[in-house]
């Protein structure tokens, strides 16, 4: 068990010859605490498989230092770190059967059988393996081996951090469901700090306490799922996170009043700034027809059984919304109306504060 | 499967199996004829039915050279398959030296048999040869065209040179195709490389091992121009091997009849084996 | 193109892939796929395209019979899930590959390759080489590929599963407006329910090598035709449990029951299945017609809007999914309103009973 500090933290890959070095990593600071449920959430190739390496000692960092407990630990060895890691694809040793598999660290560590046995079991009751434990590994399906790369990790009493790296990538939809709420029971039974990479919104927002959103080789936003979804501080974080993603249009700042397409729209930046131009940012679900506001075309509605997506059009800029089951769209003259609690401001990508004010 | 097709694809194939049967089938039958009948000359031949069979599996020289055949086609495997992985496992995953080391692993490979051989006997030769001159000057007394212990050796040693490249490259490539994650996992559940090689690497590698100890046992068990240009069997018989043994009677002897049920008794051989490593390969891929 | 299969069985060795099936997929526009891996998907896919022809039965296309035309002859193109182009081509080569086998004249190549590069956002790439280009573009070459080639029949075999969250939700919007002006059929497999309903069009439901169910996508979603076809086409899981149907009132347990809809009380009193969609599950009265059911929570899992609570109804496991936040512990005992005029009733051949 141990709090996890990455300071200052830049890697790049070694460059070939006559290419610029480019950074996959470009200054990263975060703190880890003890216990928690951690997910590191970004589009292939924003470097978050990186971090994670950095973290478990696969690879050494080109500047920066990774802290255990304040202990500098950026060169100590994998094994000495004492962490555990589940990989995209399954890893199992082939050859070993469920139990073996699940006692090789311990016996790697010069664990003394009678003293390996009944942990095993117990990792194994856990995660519903006990029925296969004299199987072969080999023979299982693809969520069973899952389990078992997880259950290697849980099984050794000493681990400060279990990682888990798109580990949901090659299960079946409906086995995923399972599968990552067991993730999260686990969390709740053992309390061993666990980071989960993933590119996929669902997974992070659902398993993780906190969510650290990386875009291009940096952190841009570290917050509770709540946070990330209401107060999105870049615009990526607003398009990357919800289902579609947040609709953003230009604004312009129009004697202290934010104005989208010539409309006043009551909020303000709190700070002013002088500056004129903005993008003002409301995702789907705040969005709503109504008698009074933008008018806007019907282009499109999608539905999907628990709710419908309309796309709609206004002066060459598309919105989408999220209506709910049930209620209406209007056909003839559609006006829009934005959720002011809910509406955000961003200037060179990055949110400013707001308030409200009368017209 | 079942594939939706036309049947005219297989006029593609004809030129194979023309090819096919010139350059086998024929020659086997006639061997296959040479075997059960008796011929003095004049391209008369007696039926014998298959007292040849009889004669060369009761001969004690047929007996003498499987048995060097044998000795020598499992001490090769012995020394070159752990030898190759051994290799293998040394050679670099990444970087410039990669090509380095696969294009000097596949020298050995492009040498002609005889060639090897001549290069082999000269640089053994006690007295002008580098290597025979360089263990006797150790004090050692060697001469491999009169003793039978140096002559073995230096075949061996000759073969292990020729073609542990070829287990090597297998295992290589076999190495190359296991995904960086195991070795991750390995390293993060504390296994030593030993258990990395036994519980990873070896089960990983088993088809790809398979294949070249497939390939091994039947390109030595039927090695003949490398031993024969080295020692032409010698001294005596110690190094006359299956191969060098029937070339021997067909040839040297004009023994038509013999010849022929040895090289049919021959082939079956390495046909039974050739099928055993065929369905113990298979059952491992149904698992 | 219309397209039908006739009693189609499709066997290999003593595996039977896909049971007799008949199907009738409609000229022009967007026909989904949907069941699990291994539950045909492909295969129908590959029978379609004539890669394999089927064990007996019959695939006829607008109105002519070409079960035993080769795929060369049926003027189809494929997208496979994994990115498939010629690595040494350019982009520009990779869309014109199809043209350029066709014998069209370059300056018509150009054309349309460069209108269609446009349509795929590619047009500033076309110099490119596939190793260059990230999943999502790659994949728009193979979709470009089989845009071009103007195909009667599209099949699109999962082609955005390999590809990241977000990329894929862009995809997936923009895929029913590229083919909408083509006029072609097109057949698109998924696993993901929700993937079936932003494509709309048709789907057809298939589970372990049978068509459970062919109709109007959202339709089909909201009156599935068997709890089969229920069962695969939710995400999260469908809730289901046991019901008993007593005097015009339906019975989930002793506590528990709930006035049978006007069109099923004449049903038969008998057990029957009720199925109820996760979101029709709340955590508060506000919707009329609700009843309140005790359960106890498994976990909660918070999205940024949305609560995911795994519950523990009278030994069912039920998922309910709602708006807001919602924290709860493990253990927590907690009530849930049930939309009672949202649940589906199936019959003990698990079919479903229409009022």
């Amino acid at each position: 068990m141990a709090r996890i500090e990455l300071k200052n933290i830049r890697h790049s890959y070694p460059a070939s010859k006559g290419e610029a070095q480019v950074w996959a990593l470009e200054e990263v600071n975060q703190v880890w605490e003890d216990g928690g449920a951690y997910a590191l959430l970004g589009p292939s190739g924003c470097g978050k498989t990186t971090l994670l390496n950095i973290i478990s000692g696969l690879l050494t960092p080109t500047e920066g230092s990774v802290l255990f407990d304040e202990k500098d630990m950026t060169q100590v060895a994998t094994i000495d770190r004492h962490i555990a890691q589940v990989f995209q694809f399954p890893v199992v040793y082939d050859t070993m059967t469920v139990y073996q598999n699940l006692a090789f660290p311990l016996r790697n560590r010069g664990m003394k059988d009678s003293d390996i046995e009944p942990r095993v079991k117990e990792i194994a009751e856990m995660l519903d393996l006990t029925e296969s434990l004299n199987n072969r590994a080999a023979g299982l399906t693809a969520d069973g081996k899952q389990k078992i790369s997880l259950g290697r990790g849980l099984v050794r009493p000493d681990v400060n951090v279990i990682m888990f790296d798109e580990p949901l990538t090659v299960i079946d939809p409906h086995l995923k469901w399972q599968l990552r709420s067991k993730l999260k029971q686990l969390h709740q039974q053992v309390g061993t700090t666990m980071i989960y990479v993933t590119h996929d919104q669902t997974e992070a927002l659902t398993f993780a306490e906190t969510v650290v959103v990386m875009y291009e080789g940096r952190v841009v936003q570290v917050g509770t799922p709540v946070e990330l979804f209401e107060e999105p501080k870049h615009t990526f974080v607003g398009h990357f996170i919800g289902s579609p993603g947040m609709n953003l249009l230009p604004c312009e700042n129009v004697d202290r009043m934010a104005h989208c397409l010539g409309n006043a729209l009551g909020i303000a930046e709190k700070k002013e700034t002088h500056s004129e131009q903005f993008q003002v940012g409301v995702r789907p679900e705040f969005v709503y027809f109504d008698k009074v506001g933008i008018p806007v075309n019907l282009n499109k509605v999608d539905d999907l059984g628990r709710y419908k997506v309309a796309e709609v059009e206004t002066d060459g800029h598309i919105l989408k919304m999220i209506v709910d089951e049930g209620q209406d769209i209007p056909v003839e003259n559609p006006r829009i109306c934005f959720d002011l609690d809910h509406t955000r401001l961003y200037r060179d990508g990055w949110m400013v504060e707001t308030e409200e004010v009368t017209p | 499967m079942n594939k939706i097709s036309n049947q005219r694809a297989w006029w593609l194939v004809v030129p194979v199996v023309v090819l096919v049967a010139f350059n086998a089938l024929i020659p086997l039958m006639t061997v296959v004829n040479y075997s059960v009948q008796e011929t003095f000359g004049n391209n008369l031949f007696f039926w014998h039915g298959v007292g040849w069979f009889e004669q060369v599996l009761t001969s004690e020289r047929f007996h003498a050279s499987l048995l060097r055949q044998l000795a020598f086609t499992g001490m090769i495997l012995i020394i070159e398959v752990p030898l190759g992985i051994a290799v293998a496992l040394c050679m670099p995953r990444k970087g410039p030296w990669v090509s380095v080391c696969l294009v000097l692993m596949a020298l050995p490979l492009l040498i002609p048999w005889n060639v090897v051989g001549a290069m082999w006997n000269i640089f053994a030769l006690p007295d002008i040869g580098l290597l025979g001159r360089m263990i006797n000057g150790l004090g050692i007394d060697y001469n491999f065209t009169q003793q039978p212990v140096a002559a073995w050796s230096t075949t061996v040693l000759m073969d292990v040179w020729h073609w542990t490249s070829l287990v090597v490259l297998l295992t290589y490539a076999g190495l190359c195709s296991i995904p960086d994650a195991y070795y991750q996992a390995a390293r993060i559940d504390g296994a030593s490389s030993w258990s990395v090689f036994r519980y990873i690497q070896l089960p990983k590698l088993k088809r790809v091992l398979t294949i070249a100890i497939l390939l091994r046992f039947m390109d030595s068990f039927m090695i003949y121009t490398e031993p024969f240009v080295l020692t032409g069997g010698g001294p005596g018989n110690t190094t006359t091997f299956l191969s060098i043994d029937l070339v021997k009677i067909a040839l040297g002897q004009f023994d038509l009849g013999p010849a022929a049920a040895m090289s049919l008794i021959y082939f079956l051989m390495v046909l039974l084996v050739c099928w055993v490593f065929y369905t113990a390969m298979m059952r491992n891929e149904e698992q | 193109m219309s397209i039908e299969f006739r009693q189609v069985v499709k066997r290999v060795d003593s595996d039977t892939h896909i049971y007799e099936t008949d199907l009738r997929l409609e000229q022009g526009g967007f026909n989904v796929l949907l069941g699990t891996t291994l539950s045909g998907k492909t295969t129908l896919l590959r029978l379609m395209a004539g890669l394999e022809a089927p064990s007996s039965g019959e695939i006829w296309f607008e109105g002519k019979n070409v079960t035993g035309v080769p795929v060369q002859k049926r003027s189809v193109s494929m997208v496979y899930q994994q990115f498939i182009n010629y690595p040494n081509f350019n982009v520009f080569s990779n869309i014109a590959s199809p043209l350029k086998v066709a014998r069209v004249s370059s300056a018509e190549i150009k054309k349309k390759v460069e209108k269609i590069a446009g349509l795929l956002k590619l047009d500033n790439l076309l110099g490119r080489y596939p190793s260059e280009l990230s999943g999502g573009q790659q994949q728009r070459i193979a979709i470009a590929r089989a845009l071009v080639k103007d195909s009667k029949l599209v099949l699109l075999d999962e082609p955005l599963a390999n590809l990241d969250y977000k990329l894929r939700e862009e995809l997936r919007d923009e895929m029913p407006k590229l083919f909408a002006d083509t006029g072609s059929t097109v057949v698109y497999s998924t696993t993901e329910p929700m993937e079936a309903l932003m494509l709309g069009g048709h789907t057809a439901t298939l589970h372990q090598g049978r068509v459970s169910q062919y109709g109007v996508t959202s339709e089909g979603y909201r009156l599935p035709d068997n709890l089969t076809s229920a069962r695969v086409f939710s995400d999260p899981p469908i809730n289901t449990a046991e019901v008993r149907k007593q005097g015009g009132r339906f019975f989930l347990n002793q506590k528990v029951s709930w006035l049978a809809p006007r069109s099923l009380r004449g049903l038969q009193d008998n057990i029957y299945t009720m199925a109820i969609r996760p979101h029709h599950l709340l955590l508060n009265a506000d919707k009329s017609g609700s009843i309140r059911i005790d359960a106890k929570v498994k976990i909660a899992e918070l999205s940024g809007s949305e609560s995911v609570i795994h519950v523990d109804v009278d030994g069912n496991d039920w998922v309910s999914e709602c708006h807001g936040i919602h924290p709860f512990d493990s253990g927590d005992h907690t009530e849930i309103y049930m939309q009672v005029d949202r649940c589906l009733y199936f019959d003990q051949q698990q079919q479903l009973i229409r009022g």
